[in-house]
């Protein structure tokens, strides 16, 4: 009778420690794409979570903070909602993060509004994805936000015709019509266009039907990765020369992969992004510094998404003292505008999405060098294609 | 458009050269053994593994890495066919896919493990890079370099396939293993030697194919597939099959893509499956 | 030599044979028993467990064809995903009642079944598979062109599910999701079981043995083929729609390589033509992902590619035929 006396005890004790512990802690859940074809960007995302957690340490508002990742293995919309709905149900998160690719993050947007929770996009950019939860954040971009400046400026710089090349998917639509409706609304003529295979794309048949039109210019979109060099190469093998037809794009195209692979043939292609590694001020210097000291390579816009995204959970609890609810921490980062390493970026009241400047970027030899320089940019863009939801 | 054409069958028959180099080795000792070797395009990617820690990590010429990509995927099946694949000679096809399969998930993940997931860059030397013009029509140099390679490479096999004794053994176990094995010949020494071979040739593949391709741990998975239509539409245990539906399918991609991009990536499958159903075997199949 | 007494006959008929298959053993009720254990064991696991109960249901579909007529798929995924689309569509532009849903599903994926069917009941070995690779491939092209019916890359948007029979809501913790797929599976299992254990089962399995000798036994070959094909393309069909309903969400990859690839694995590492083996090799191969992502999510690659090695070596025709060799010997012993 005794022993079942302290067992008693010692189990009240425990739930008591337990509780007192749980309300001590926020805990948030990582849901990324850590193995398969994406688990590199996932990995960049998730470094630069870890380097902002290390120097600004684990506890917030006076809790602590206790991260779960969960790997989604690519885009498997049933898998992440499912992780979210065990990541609520089971682990009792109160925060989900992370969303790199956009079939998930509106699997978890799903989750994140039946269960009233704090959600923090940090790369997916499809534009429609921050109206499926009322709860949702993002802190990266949407697609049309850096492809809809790049075609208002390419025709203020002086393009009139442009051939558009993009891939047969989700963001290559969203990229090529974003670009093609503000290149046209400043009064600019597409002179063909061409949707090339997602998957395994051999790009000197497209390439060789851009050339046959003899264009002034070429808008490409194709997903990061492998395939950026790869078109690199195939215009140098027909003989189109970035320096002589401008070459426009999203800048993921020129990112520090591509560059390295490219080399000399990505000299003169202009691109339009939110984020790079080379940005010229003091935060994002230190920014890469300490990127390179722990993980030995550059940071590049997953990593930012992911940095940001930290910096909006940390404020966000601050200013709600650790309270986890939704409601409250939602209403805390709505408004909220702060420096990131990538340039002045706030989060739009009426749409939880990401306010921040889009740079013009030109590859050039700097220093031996080859990089992405910024010489002009755009400031304050929205979201156009939500801006356009409300006016209608 | 004449002129385009010639330019898209050029580019089309260099990457089917590429699919060439990958998949002959499995047609062959597919057609050999029987043996479904799922793992082949794994080692495709050691190959060209191989070539990115030479040149990247030791500085070493792209030219000087290519014999090593080749010996370093023939050593490892070797090795392999020793401790594991030999057991399974007599088992079920499913057990041998699951096994290569299994193979296959593992090589990804000690890729991913030594190199990180991330792509590898991998710059060409400057005398394979860009594009000359003959005639008016640009060639991109790179691709001429890769059919080369492999027109010296299908002239040396067909060669000894032909005229040496070892190739009179490999053709007489692929014809009928039986009657082979009761002539004397040695045909499990002949397998091994062939499958090493076939190896070696897709290390040399994956090794090619980083500058059109690119290289990651996904590697061993995403370009089976294209191996798996090569050797079925060519037929197993020939080489010349191999070649033709190579060429084949990389022009009809090439030119499907050029002609008709809507079709995009349908009018390679379209065009195999009708190939398969007029011809089950395979366009130079034997059963 | 034994006399041939009337009572030898009798118990030697395939008749007699169907009927002793058909009875169920202690260990099959124990199983199906056990399928309830979750909802009291693992609680927190319900959405895992539904996920299981649907993939085993595909990898049951599977196992007709392959286990029991010899037919390798390798573009199976294709009917997984009709039948998930057309109860998203369903749910989208129609009505949100999963019954009728899943019932458009199967229909769908079964009349593209049939139609296909014709094609595959005239080929074998490597140009089988290759053919059924080609046909998942192009639906996989296709439903990606026709974004403004799928939804392309981003997924089907808009699914939502009513009660079934208005009282059982879809809820977060997946109560409702895991009690309809089991019973969904449940009762594509008992269809399953029938046919297998029934004279056109055994004939199947002679198809399977020996094609070119069946139709001289008088065994309408490729008629059958045809028929096991279009009721496999049917029960997967219902497995993707369930899929679709559970999660309220479809998206390409229901069609893809990989799930079909993945099905395959599962069966084959389950032992294949023992109708069990879809259900067990989809429990194994999904904890063991759940469980092994979890800790090294990089790395999970690594440790399903050894069990899958370490299955071979040691469990040949897989854990199930593993496991029947060695309570033979052991019963022997």
């Amino acid at each position: 009778m005794r022993k079942t006396l302290i067992a008693l005890c010692g189990a009240v004790a425990a739930m008591f420690a337990a509780s007192a512990a749980s309300a001590q802690t926020v805990k948030i859940g990582i849901i990324l794409p850590y193995s398969g074809q994406f688990a590199d960007a996932a990995t960049q995302l998730d470094n630069a979570i870890k380097l902002y957690v290390k120097q600004h340490g684990d506890t917030v508002a006076g809790k602590k903070l206790e991260f779960i990742r969960k790997d989604t293995g690519g885009i498997a919309p049933d898998v992440a909602k499912r992780l979210a709905q065990e990541l609520i149900v089971r682990d009792k998160v109160d925060i989900l993060a992370g969303f790199l690719l956009t079939p998930n993050a509106l699997a978890g947007g799903d989750i994140s509004n039946e269960a009233k929770k704090f959600m923090v996009v940090m790369n997916a950019a499809t534009a429609i994805i921050t109206t499926k939860s009322p709860y949702m954040v993002r802190t990266s971009l949407t697609t049309p936000q850096v492809n809809a400046p790049l075609g208002t400026w390419a025709y203020k710089s002086g393009i009139r015709k442009v051939y558009t090349m993009a891939s047969d998917y989700g963001p290559g639509l969203d990229a090529e019509g974003a670009f093609s409706g503000a290149f046209k609304a400043a009064g600019g003529e597409v002179i063909g266009t061409v949707k090339m295979a997602v998957a395994n794309p051999d790009f000197s048949a497209y390439v060789q039907r851009a050339k046959d039109l003899n264009p002034e210019s070429i808008y490409v979109f194709v997903p990061g990765g492998a395939q950026p060099p790869a078109f690199g190469k195939a215009l140098a093998e027909r003989g189109i020369d970035p320096k002589k037809i401008k070459v426009l794009g999203q800048g993921e195209i020129t990112d520090d992969a591509a560059l390295k692979s490219m080399g000399d043939l990505a000299l003169g292609v202009i691109t339009a992004f939110h984020y790079d590694p080379n940005h010229q001020s003091a935060m994002n210097k230190k920014f890469v510094a300490d990127y390179n000291a722990d993980y030995h390579r550059n940071p590049d816009f997953f990593s930012i998404g992911g940095w940001d995204g930290m910096h909006a959970i940390y404020e966000s609890l601050k200013k709600t003292s650790g309270n986890t609810d939704g409601e409250k921490l939602i209403g805390a980062v709505k408004g909220m505008a702060w420096e990131s390493p990538r340039g002045p970026i706030s989060i739009d009241p009426e749409t939880r999405d990401i306010i921040q400047t889009v740079y013009i970027r030109r590859v050039e030899k700097v220093d031996g060098k080859i990089v992405n320089v910024e010489f002009d940019k755009v400031e304050n863009v929205k979201d156009p294609v939500k801006a356009k939801m409300k006016t209608n | 458009m004449i002129g385009s054409l010639f330019g898209v069958l050029f580019d089309g028959f260099a990457y089917g050269m590429l699919l060439f180099l990958l998949s002959v080795g499995l047609s062959v000792t597919l057609g050999m053994m029987n043996f479904v070797n799922l793992a082949h395009c794994a080692f495709a990617m050691l190959g060209g593994y191989v070539t990115v820690t030479l040149m990247n990590g030791l500085g070493w010429p792209f030219l000087a890495t290519l014999p090593f990509a080749f010996l370093g995927a023939a050593l490892l099946s070797i090795l392999f066919e020793r401790v594991l694949y030999r057991r399974l000679y007599r088992a079920s096809e499913l057990d041998q896919v699951l096994l290569t399969i299994g193979i296959a998930f593992v090589s990804v993940a000690v890729a991913a493990y030594i190199y990180g997931t991330v792509q590898q860059p991998v710059q060409m030397p400057a005398y394979l890079r860009g594009s000359i013009t003959i005639l008016g029509h640009t060639f991109g140099v790179y691709r001429l370099f890769l059919i080369a390679t492999s027109l010296v490479i299908t002239l040396l096999l067909v060669a000894a396939l032909e005229y040496t004794r070892f190739g009179a053994q490999v053709r007489a176990a692929v014809d009928n293993q039986r009657m082979a094995r009761g002539l004397g010949i040695n045909v499990d020494g002949a397998f091994a030697l062939t499958f090493a071979l076939g190896s070696g040739l897709a290390g040399l593949g994956g090794a090619l194919a980083i500058n059109i391709v690119g290289l990651d741990p996904a590697f061993a998975f995403t370009y089976l597939i294209y191996v798996l239509i090569v050797v079925s539409v060519g037929g197993l245990g020939s080489i010349g099959g191999s070649f033709v539906a190579a060429t084949l399918i990389g022009i009809s991609d090439v030119a499907g893509k050029y002609y008709v991009p809507q079709l995009g990536a349908f009018l390679m499958y379209l065009v195999m499956i009708v190939l398969l159903m007029w011809r089950p075997a395979g366009l130079f199949g034997r059963r | 030599m034994s006399a041939i007494t009337a009572q030898n006959t009798a118990q030697n008929t395939p008749q007699a044979y169907l009927r002793a298959q058909a009875r169920w053993t202690p260990v099959e009720i124990a199983f199906w028993l056990a399928t309830l254990a979750p909802y009291w064991l693992f609680p927190d696991y319900l959405s895992l467990a539904s996920q299981i109960a649907i993939t085993a249901l595909f990898a049951l579909s599977l196992d007709l064809i392959l286990g029991y007529a010899g037919i390798v798929s390798l573009g199976h995924a294709a009917f997984f995903g009709l039948g998930a689309y057309t109860a998203g569509l369903v749910s989208k532009h129609i009505w949100g009642e999963p019954i009728s849903g899943l019932i458009a599903g199967a229909l769908v994926a079964g009349i593209v079944g049939y139609a296909a069917s014709f094609i595959i009941a005239r080929f074998r070995h490597l140009a089988l598979i290759m053919i059924t690779l080609g046909m998942g491939l192009l639906l996989t092209e296709l439903a990606n062109s026709m974004h403004w019916l799928t939804g392309g890359n981003d997924g089907l948007q808009g699914v939502k599910m009513w009660p079934i029979l208005a009282s059982f809501r879809f809820d977060l913790f997946g109560r409702t999701a895991y009690g309809y797929s089991l019973i969904v599976l449940f009762l594509a299992f008992l269809v399953a079981r029938r046919i297998t254990n029934s004279p056109f089962g055994l004939s199947l399995r002679g198809i399977r043995e020996n094609a070119i000798r069946m139709p001289a036994l008088g065994a309408a070959s490729r008629a059958h083929i045809r028929t096991i094909y279009t009721i496999s393309a049917v029960m997967a069909g219902i497995a993707g729609g369930l899929l679709a309903q559970t999660t309220e969400t479809v998206s390409l990859e229901v069609l893809g390589f990989q799930r079909s690839a993945d099905v395959l694995v599962i069966l084959i590492l389950g032992g294949t033509g023992r109708l069990y083996g879809g259900l067990v090799g989809a429990i194994v191969f999904m904890v063991a992902r759940d469980q092994f992502s979890g800790n090294t999510p990089q790395f999970w690659y690594f440790w399903i590619g050894t069990l899958l090695i370490l299955v071979v070596m040691f469990l040949p025709n897989g854990i199930l035929g593993g496991l029947a060799r060695l309570t033979e010997r052991w019963r022997r012993a």
